[in-house]
């Protein structure tokens, strides 16, 4: 019996990456930032003797790729053999999550919706009927919250169903323009029967006429003579809006929203953290605090492992000494390797320590793409991105806090 | 009923979007993540310096700056 494969998709952020580790056991790297997963990670899923191999792919809004990274997600469903695909969404904005849901549903009709942030909708007061859900789309769903583990059990038995077949999936086609339909008509057939495409999204990117997917068909099955389309205007306006309506009909049934104002907390937060006057000083402020602390707290342990590593190196030194060993030899590896070895511990390990834990504690309560948003604007007049600011950040407190010790560099 | 981009709405003023004039990969990735005709946007808060600026829509909230909100359309909603 061949392998079972099992994909995971969804939007960046929505902790597929969590979902995947806790269900093959693997520490693959997760953060709030998105990009973290590039390129596909493969672990696997065992439950009661069976085995299924899951891939997490990297997340993207959709299927219109826009990056490597994307490209990647796009290619996997679209070209790979799988038994099906897991789209994982974030509760608290379900409706964004569900237009690329619809989409990978339009590529493998084996989908089944892994609604996650159980826990984050909640507090916010948002009710996600999943019962409601699967039924206006004709896929199974399930609501989980992955960060505290809950749901994950019947997740992992979902998908051995719907790895074997067993997990009921009927999914309802968005539905399309006339103009859209009939080119379907035409093309769909010819795309499952020679290529062996079992959903529509395929057809539907050579009707738009798609770049990336029509470049990525083509290296893998020879040019596309024989669309048997004319290019229709708007197409991928006419298909696109058709699926963002589609998920809006769907959430109107399957979420609410109890509390009227749910975000306000977060909203009072941010109008501090990215207002005009407080800002930038509170970005200085915390920066100048988390580099003050690197730099002062690392200096004690620093010392301390200095002169540690110090007498070890003369206690080895009188050893081998003792035991006759050659000068030079001795030299090499005391002076050498022992003493560079024990500076680049004494020097870079006590900053790291304390520097990436306090970076990482931004990066999970959400600070850093509030950075990026402030500082966005210089960046992009410097044809980057505010994103680059968290990496210069890293960079250069890392550079500093070892220059001003003076004994590296 | 005059025509606005979206990049002239201020924080707290909704916004309706009626079209898009962005091209290409731009226009493709707006619309998949829900900046389509008919749409109501609201403008949630401002960067310290203007740009970009942060607007909800459809249960999420997405950054855009100026030189790409502009190519949105519509009109103010009261």
């Amino acid at each position: 019996m061949s392998e079972r494969k099992i994909a995971l998709a969804g939007n960046p952020n929505v902790g597929k990456s969590t979902v995947f580790n806790s269900l093959t056991g693997m520490k693959q790297h997760t953060g709030n930032w998105s990009g973290k997963t590039v390129g596909t990670a493969e672990g696997i899923l065992r439950k009661r003797k069976k085995e299924i191999k899951l891939i997490d792919l990297p997340g993207t809004y959709s299927l219109a790729a826009n990056s490597a990274e994307e490209e990647v997600t796009r290619d996997f469903l679209c070209f790979e053999k799988i038994d099906g695909a897991v789209v994982v969404c974030d509760a608290c904005c379900l409706e964004r999550n569900l237009i690329f849901a619809l989409q990978v549903a339009q590529v493998i009709p084996k989908t089944l919706l892994c609604v996650n942030m159980l826990d984050d909708a909640r507090r916010k007061g948002i009710e996600i009927d999943i019962k409601s859900l699967s039924e206006e789309t004709g896929l199974p769903a399930i609501g989980i919250s992955a960060a505290n583990g809950e749901g994950l059990d019947e997740l992992s038995d979902m998908i051995f169903d719907l790895a074997e077949g067993k997990l009921k999936t009927d999914f309802i086609p968005v539905r399309y323009p006339e103009i859209i339909r009939q080119e379907l008509k035409k093309l769909y057939p010819v795309l499952k029967s020679e290529f062996g495409f079992s959903g529509i999204y395929p057809a539907l990117a050579i009707i738009e006429n798609e770049q990336g997917f029509i470049s990525a068909f083509e290296k893998r099955f020879g040019p596309i003579y024989e669309k048997g389309t004319c290019s229709i205007p708007d197409a991928y306006e006419k298909i696109s809006s058709c699926v963002v309506l589609r998920a809006e009909e769907i959430c109107l049934s399957a979420v609410s929203f109890l509390k009227k104002d749910f975000s306000s907390r977060d909203k009072k937060i941010d109008s501090v953290l990215t207002g005009k006057f407080f800002g930038i000083p509170i970005m200085l402020i915390l920066f100048g605090f988390i580099f003050w602390i690197t730099v002062s707290g690392a200096n004690y342990p620093s010392e301390v492992l200095s002169a540690a590593f110090s007498k070890i190196g003369t206690w080895l030194e009188q050893i081998l000494l003792s035991i006759g060993f050659p000068p030079m030899l001795k030299s090499l590896l005391i002076d050498g390797i022992w003493n560079v070895l024990s500076w680049v511990v004494a020097v870079m390990l006590p900053p790291m320590a304390i520097f990436f834990p306090l970076f990482t504690i931004l990066e999970d309560i959400g600070y850093l793409p509030r950075v990026a948003f402030n500082l966005d604007r210089g960046f992009s007049k410097a044809g980057t991105c505010g994103k680059q600011a968290l990496t210069m950040w890293l960079v250069y407190n890392l550079i500093f806090s070892h220059i001003l010790f003076r004994r590296c560099l | 009923m005059q025509n606005f981009s979206l990049c002239d709405i201020k924080k707290g003023e909704h916004f309706v979007i009626k079209k898009l004039e962005a091209k290409g990969i731009l226009r493709k990735r707006l619309m998949d993540i829900g900046f389509v005709p008919e749409t109501e946007v609201e403008c949630v808060r401002t960067s310290p310096f203007g740009d970009p600026k942060a607007y909800s829509v459809r249960g999420a909230v997405i950054a855009l700056r100026k030189n790409d909100a502009a190519f949105i359309l519509g009109v103010k909603k009261k």
